[in-house]
């Protein structure tokens, strides 16, 4: 005990104070909306949502959590994307921003794809990865969405698209703009099956893409705050020289003009899909017969 | 003038003030022609004409961007470029077209859809993919035809078809090419660099495997004689009609939807050729 009060009082320096902010990189994840810093761990066990509310990005495989643990099965892992264009100009190589990109992503294109189950209900469910050139839709893009689709509509189980994205990949020109059509044609299968389709776009969704599959779906659900919209806010003010609101295309001003169904922070996602996918699921099928797809019953606790 | 043009050329020859516009063609082609205006909705959108009319003694929609020749009348048509009720305008159209049987003949011409405030508000992007979705289950023939220029969403919003054609100086690409170089490289003036990387000319098209037939142009362009241009249309309007309304309607679509499902290269590449960065560090997401 005496040494204690003998030992010399410890004296903090500038020295220390830099020896001290020695901890890891990634214990502190610092909010590009607020700026605040949140605590690395608590953040993920938040869903990566600041105590400001924002919606931090995911990505596709941080996503695949939202379903039941253990039931994503990935399919069409396998196609990848071709340089059909030979793009090359003095700022781009496709063909070598699609090597640096996969290996940054560890995915061949900017779409995950498979099927597993939310509340123990089977469903088809895609998700766009943002840091796959901006999550941009190309032919294998197109080509996963429409084949999650046909899937769909021939396993009759619902189809959940997650979509973050900038719209049609450049890269891949008309090829892209197509897909567009593809994407569609293949949902016009889903509904013929009648089966639904649930669209949850976060944050931001844009362009082609959300000029195709993401708008036409049967119910559109947005994260909070997530940016919705066609035309880019950039491009709209310098064509049209308009002073934009400063909630334009938020998904809450696209919920007052009627464009989504609803807005659903993160925590609640899984009871609404489930909530969704029940009230599909007792639903008698195309073909007049109750569907067998109704898992246990019992009534979800209302949130919110 | 026809040969040795490069995909720039192409560009602001499809662009020309004085090329056949979509009543151009209206007016020379088609008989009887009755123009019927709105969405029903909200308003009615210049920047799109549609109707009904005759072509080859069979009533048709005739549906079209149109563009201005001068400054007043681009004003009025907004470009060429569509508001969300321009593209319900059509929608309504095609709709009509299947109700009484009538095949559906597109005239596209337009730089893209209308990026503005008020557009958006109406929601831009959801007219656009309802109409894409439409038009890939319309229970009639479907014949777009590229006038002009072809600038994405905006023009497959009224472009999804049993036959694409081009006319020989046009062109039809993902997005306009002053968009393209602002998307990529953040400078619009690169508008020429991309035009030419990006592939959209229709012979680029053709290529592709996207378009199914290039019209001939006269010597000089379609603008240096307007005449020639709208009857080489017209000849490949009733040519690909005839051939259309030959086919069973199950027949019909199953080739549009193959015509579109195919559209696309992908190759196959296992996984394991890129190393998938799972970081042991990160812990996984767990919902509630």
């Amino acid at each position: 005990m005496k040494e204690l009060f003998r030992r010399a009082p410890k004296r903090f320096t500038a020295a220390d104070r830099e020896n001290s902010q020695q901890i890891p990189d990634n214990m502190w994840v610092k909010c590009t909306a607020c700026g605040e810093l949140n605590y690395a761990k608590q953040l993920t066990d938040n869903l990566k949502v600041c105590k400001c509310g924002y919606h931090m990005r995911l990505s596709a495989h941080e996503w695949i959590g939202l379903l039941d643990a253990g039931t994503f099965v990935e399919e069409d892992a396998e196609l990848a994307p071709v340089d059909v264009l030979e793009f090359v100009s003095a700022k781009d190589n496709y063909t070598q921003k699609l090597q640096e990109t996969q290996e940054l992503t560890g995915m061949n294109d900017a779409l995950l794809s498979g099927r597993g189950t939310i509340g123990g209900l089977p469903l088809q469910v895609t998700v766009s990865e943002w840091n796959f050139i901006g999550g941009s839709m190309g032919s294998v893009f197109g080509e996963r969405l429409a084949r999650a689709a046909e899937r769909a509509a021939a396993r009759r189980t619902p189809l959940l698209t997650i979509t973050a994205t900038g719209g049609a990949r450049q890269h891949e020109g008309v090829l892209s703009l197509m897909q567009m059509a593809k994407t569609n044609m293949a949902l016009t299968r889903l509904a013929a099956a009648g089966q639904p389709h649930f669209a949850l776009l976060v944050d931001p969704c844009y362009a082609g893409v959300l000029a195709s599959y993401a708008s036409v779906a049967d119910v559109i659900i947005a994260e909070p705050g997530a940016r919705i919209g066609f035309a880019g806010r950039r491009v709209i003010e310098q064509t049209i020289r308009q002073k934009l609101p400063a909630n334009f295309q938020t998904a809450e001003f696209m919920l007052e003009h009627g464009m989504i169904d609803m807005t659903v922070a993160r925590a609640d996602l899984r009871s609404t899909l489930t909530r969704l996918l029940r009230l599909h699921a007792a639903a008698p099928d195309a073909a007049g017969h109750p569907s067998t797809n109704g898992a246990s019953r019992e009534p979800l606790p209302l949130r919110n | 003038m026809t040969t040795g043009l490069t995909a720039w050329d192409k560009v602001q020859i499809a662009r020309h003030a004085h090329r056949p516009h979509t009543l151009d063609y209206i007016r020379g082609l088609f008989e009887d022609f009755v123009e019927l205006h709105g969405d029903r909705r909200f308003g009615d959108d210049p920047a799109i004409i549609g109707g009904i009319a005759r072509l080859n003694r069979t009533t048709v929609v005739v549906i079209g961007h149109q563009k201005g020749r001068d400054t007043r009348e681009n004003l009025r048509r907004n470009f060429g470029m569509p508001r969300p009720e321009g593209y319900r305008k059509a929608l309504r159209l095609f709709r009509q077209a299947e109700k009484f049987g009538f095949p559906v003949i597109c005239f596209i011409d337009t730089p893209g859809a209308d990026p503005s405030m008020q557009s958006e508000e109406r929601g831009q992007a959801e007219a656009i993919a309802e109409n894409i979705l439409v038009m890939a289950n319309l229970r009639v023939p479907i014949i777009a035809t590229v006038i002009g220029e072809g600038g994405s969403g905006g023009a497959l919003a009224i472009g999804v078809a049993d036959r694409l054609l081009m006319l020989e100086h046009t062109t039809y690409s993902v997005a306009s090419p002053e968009a393209t170089a602002a998307i990529l490289w953040h400078d619009s003036s690169k508008a020429p660099d991309a035009a030419r990387v990006m592939r959209i000319t229709a012979q680029d098209l053709h290529e592709l495997g996207i378009t199914d037939l290039i019209i001939d142009e006269p010597e000089g362009g379609a603008h240096s004689d307007l005449d020639t241009a709208v009857a080489n249309v017209g000849a490949a309007l009733r040519t690909t009609l005839a051939e259309l309304l030959d086919l069973p309607l199950p027949e019909l679509l199953a080739q549009r939807y193959q015509k579109y499902r195919s559209i696309g290269r992908v190759q196959e590449r296992q996984l394991a050729l890129v190393t998938r960065r799972d970081d042991p560090d990160e812990p996984p997401m767990i919902f509630p």
